[in-house]
């Protein structure tokens, strides 16, 4: 009785202290401060402080060459996944968002696989399936199917993200209202040259973001795809074989040239690209001023659409799923053979793996809350336009961090905090795994509360609420599950990050378990069974506390 | 009941002026209706005195207390925007009950007065219903609980039944009127709807462009509108240009087009000056003939369209001076009459007429609402 009063009069007194200007003030400067100070600032001024290291590269010839392509083949790279994975999941969203049939929802489940699994166990799961003899290979009596190379970085790309198209282009299928594309078939216009000439334009926003949204993710992915790229170099690949290089082979200034280099010049391309597509996809008109009506008659016959959600579900499994889910056999087959109980050794490489991810857990979890605290007041800030035009701003520049590979962002912020020899290697880990993951909540809540019409706010203010509740009784609760989802999305990208953990760790004693378990993959005196079992734990317990999470939340929900 | 004052008030938003230097007071549980066409300010106003937003210039006075910066929370006024911005996630008691609760009532308090509120507004048996499974008008007295439930006042209601269909906005209004009465508030009633704030209203402030262009009783905005634009606004005028051609002892001659000549009882205007008159349409009757040759405001024309009022029909006809002009006719009198093409007379009567002075921007731009 006593303690619920207590908590009465501690609500009380924050309800108080809300409507204080000044306690207003500091609670927006401080999300100001800590966007500024530690997500938006830190990698900048690492690489602008450093950049006269890049004078030391320039008679390097072969290695800078090396280094030019290396970004070429990034850009090149997630062009080329962003379109193909646009061409493959817009059918998949269309089957799932407009197929009446009971497997579609089944479907809607399958396709978040490879968006829930840690892309370090996704990489050496498609590893296993097209490069090693342990997969397909073996099926078809070849030494290596698609051996590690530009291909299996095609494939693994493609594969984590199509669940993220497909998830965007179902959300905007199922927006879109239908009524214009019946209208369009009410004046003629056969199914497909209705969709074409009247859904996908109106759709275009949608496409333009999701296509937006694979270029970010393959620019940035690094642990996975270390994991298949074989001698082939994309920017973040090329990063992360120069932090392994010892002194003798590269020289420690050189190197530091290098990575500033490397690292300014794809975080300024990326920011370039990005606003450029921004601002210039939306002006290219769809071609839809001719029609083609017996073309398109025949493209929508009952037949054309079995063929063509066929050859979507068909895509899906085979290249989307079963790679996805391979590793589970090895790492059964582990468990089987008794590597099990080698895995609670206290000793050799297993005690590496379990600080690993005691360090991936304690980092992911304190830049969630961090984020979390801090985050909220910032997405109020940009949601409401509590400083005008300024929160426009900060609506487009938040998106940095997504935007930039990770792995230069996390070299800039090594830069950045090397500096400071008294700065714990700790507070780097967890510095560059929250300016990482700082847009996924703050974006997320920010389209939460805009969506809660501000006239309920205006409305319980004037029956005598005060902001503290207002926040407390209505946009909490009406937003509680886009900011468990936030929460939940900047959780899981933390635990799966491993360029930046890899450029910021300065010892293996702060390896994170990507970054260890990439290590091990690519050591081929790691056996296959430390390999497989060492994935499918981090893939299981990653699972096990997202599913205890949802639980939680599905349950405080109701 | 408090008295609501507002003293030269200006609100911007950007380049846009919403209200400019307005001043106007509101008495102790008067009900008043603010009305003007979209853009004019109406809403702004309203926000203005629930402490929503804040002036940029002059000052707000509710109860004689200067209330430009106290919050929304601390002003006792309940707001009611046009769909009423039930919380949904709150079910119809809880949602009646926000507004006590938030007042630092005790839950048993705040749930007795809630229940008083759904019985007298006829919802306590949906009190466990959410928002969205109530049909519109149900939403619109849930909005109304919620209001009376906070204890305020000061009731601003921002088109509190814009939301609804034609029967049911008819049937409410009367009894929004007799709830505001009952529990003596001072009421703001914002709306576009002409017959809506002449049948609520004790008084009625017209805006256009954030300014106020006639306040006083429904009577006296009908009958004497102050400008063209409120003429209009009210609804059921009939417009034409001319210019002063004659002044006597006892009125003036204003000449029409081709040169239809029309009396009207004012001697005080100035020989050339140009002018439009306005008559209501109902004042506008129709004759079949002409009942005397030297008979002053009858002027020939063609019937050539017939509308169905419900209780009245209205002709429009069209003059032989090229003006046109609406006539509504009651019923009673109309059916069989007249029909589209007939050949009849517009009789106007001289004190009928209202004149203004002709508008810099002629009479289009006057009367424009966009």
């Amino acid at each position: 009785m006593s303690e619920s009063r207590s908590i009465g009069l501690v609500i009380k007194k924050l309800d108080e202290f809300s409507s204080n200007r000044l306690m207003k003030l500091f609670l927006y400067a401080s999300s100001l401060i800590f966007f500024f100070a530690l997500v938006l600032l830190p990698p900048l001024i690492g690489i602008i402080e450093n950049i006269s290291y890049i004078n030391t590269i320039i008679y390097e010839q072969s290695l800078l060459s090396r280094a030019n392509s290396a970004i070429l083949q990034s850009f090149i790279m997630a062009f080329l996944v962003s379109i193909l994975d646009l061409v493959a999941a817009l059918p998949l969203a269309w089957f799932i968002a407009r197929s009446k049939s009971k497997v579609a929802h089944l479907i809607d489940t399958l396709v978040d696989i490879p968006f829930l699994m840690p892309t370090a166990a996704l990489g050496y799961s498609i590893l296993l399936f097209w490069s090693d003899k342990y997969g397909l290979s073996s099926l078809l009596g070849v030494k290596s199917l698609i051996p590690p190379g530009f291909f299996l970085v095609l494939l693994l790309h493609f594969v984590f993200s199509y669940p993220v198209i497909v998830r965007v282009m179902v959300g905007e299928l199922l927006n879109y209202r239908e009524i214009y594309e019946v209208a369009a078939r009410t004046l003629g216009a056969r199914p497909w040259t209705a969709v074409r000439t009247v859904t996908l334009p109106l759709l275009k926003p949608g496409i333009i973001t999701s296509f937006l949204l694979s270029l970010a993710r393959s620019l940035s992915e690094t642990g996975a795809t270390v994991m298949v790229a074989g001698s082939w170099e994309n920017g973040p690949v090329f990063l992360f074989n120069l932090i392994e290089m010892s002194e003798a082979e590269v020289p420690s200034i050189l190197k530091n040239g290098m990575l500033v280099y490397v690292s300014s010049f794809l975080i300024a391309s990326s920011i370039a690209v990005f606003f450029l597509i921004s601002l210039l996809a939306p002006t290219i008109r769809l071609p839809i001023r001719r029609v083609f009506p017996s073309l398109e008659g025949k493209m929508s016959s009952l037949k054309a659409v079995k063929l063509r959600d066929s050859f979507s579900l068909l895509i899906l499994f085979l290249i989307v799923i079963i790679p996805s889910i391979f590793i589970a056999f090895p790492m059964f087959e582990s468990i089987l053979g008794g590597a099990l109980g080698s895995a609670f050794s206290p000793f050799g490489p297993w005690k590496d793996y379990w600080r690993g991810m005691l360090i991936s857990y304690g980092v992911s979890l304190l830049a969630t809350l961090l984020n979390m605290v801090f985050g909220l007041p910032m997405a109020v800030i940009i949601a409401r336009r509590k400083l005008g035009r300024v929160s426009t701003i900060l609506k487009a520049i938040i998106n940095i961090p997504i935007i930039v590979p990770s792995i230069a962002l996390g070299v800039s912020l090594r830069l950045f905090w090397g500096k400071y020899a008294s700065i714990p290697d700790f507070w780097t880990l967890l510095s560059s795994h929250i300016t990482i993951t700082y847009t996924y909540f703050v974006a997320s809540m920010a389209a939460a509360i805009e969506s809660v019409p501000q006239e309920l706010e205006d409305v319980a203010s004037t029956l005598g609420a005060r902001p503290f509740s207002v926040f407390c009784r209505i946009i909490f609760p009406l937003t509680r599950y886009s900011m468990f989802s936030g929460a939940i999305l900047v959780f899981t990208r933390a635990l799966a990050e491993t360029g930046a953990a890899k450029a910021v760790a300065k010892s293996r004693e702060f390896w994170t378990l990507p970054v260890l378990l990439v290590n091990w993959i690519k050591d081929e005196n790691v056996p296959i069974t430390q390999k497989a079992l060492g994935a499918g734990i981090y893939m299981v317990s990653s699972f096990i506390f997202l599913l205890a999470l949802r639980l939680f939340f599905m349950k405080r929900k109701e | 009941m408090p008295t609501i004052k507002l003293v030269n008030v200006t609100k911007k938003y950007g380049n846009i002026t919403a209200i400019k230097n307005l001043s106007l007071t509101i008495e102790d549980g008067e009900y008043l209706c603010i009305l003007g066409p979209t853009g004019s300010g109406k809403t702004t106003l309203l926000k203005l005195v629930a402490g929503i937003v804040k002036p940029d210039k002059g000052e707000i006075y509710i109860d004689d207390k200067l209330v430009n910066n106290m919050p929304a929370y601390e002003r006792n006024v309940a707001y009611l925007p046009q769909y009423y911005a039930l919380f949904p996630h709150l079910t119809v008691l809880e949602n009646v009950a926000f507004g006590p609760l938030s007042k630092g009532l005790s839950v048993e308090e705040a749930r007795r007065i809630s229940m008083q509120m759904l019985e007298m507004t006829r919802l306590a048996w949906r009190a466990n219903s959410f928002p969205h499974e109530l049909s519109g008008g149900m939403q619109q007295r849930l909005a109304l609980a919620r209001a009376l439930a906070s204890g305020a006042k000061i009731l601003l209601l921002d088109e509190p039944l814009g939301a609804l269909d034609a029967r049911l906005r008819v049937e409410l209004r009367y009894k929004l009127r007799k709830l505001a009465k009952e529990n003596n508030l001072t009421t703001i009633h914002v709306t576009h709807d002409q017959e809506e704030a002449m049948i609520v209203a004790d008084r009625i402030v017209v805006l256009r462009n954030g300014e106020i262009q006639q306040v006083g009783s429904p009577l006296e905005v009908y009958n004497d509108p102050k400008n063209i634009f409120v003429a209009h606004f009210i609804g059921g005028a009939n417009f034409f240009e001319g210019f002063v051609a004659d002044v006597d002892r006892y009125g003036s001659w204003i000449q029409l087009r081709n040169n239809f000549l029309l009396r009207i009882n004012d001697p005080n205007r100035s020989v050339g000056e140009r002018v439009i008159v306005m008559v209501r349409e109902e004042k506008s009757k129709i004759l079949k003939a002409k009942k005397k040759r030297e008979e002053i405001n009858v002027f020939p024309g063609t019937i050539v369209n017939t509308s169905f009022l419900g209780d009245f029909i209205s002709y429009t006809i069209s003059l032989d001076n090229g003006d046109k002009a609406n006539s509504k006719v009651p019923l009673a009198k109309a059916i069989g009459k007249f029909k589209v093409g007939e050949r009849v007379y517009l009789y106007i009567e001289p004190e009928d007429v209202k004149v203004y002075p002709y508008p810099p921007h002629g009479l289009y731009k006057e009367i424009e609402v966009i």
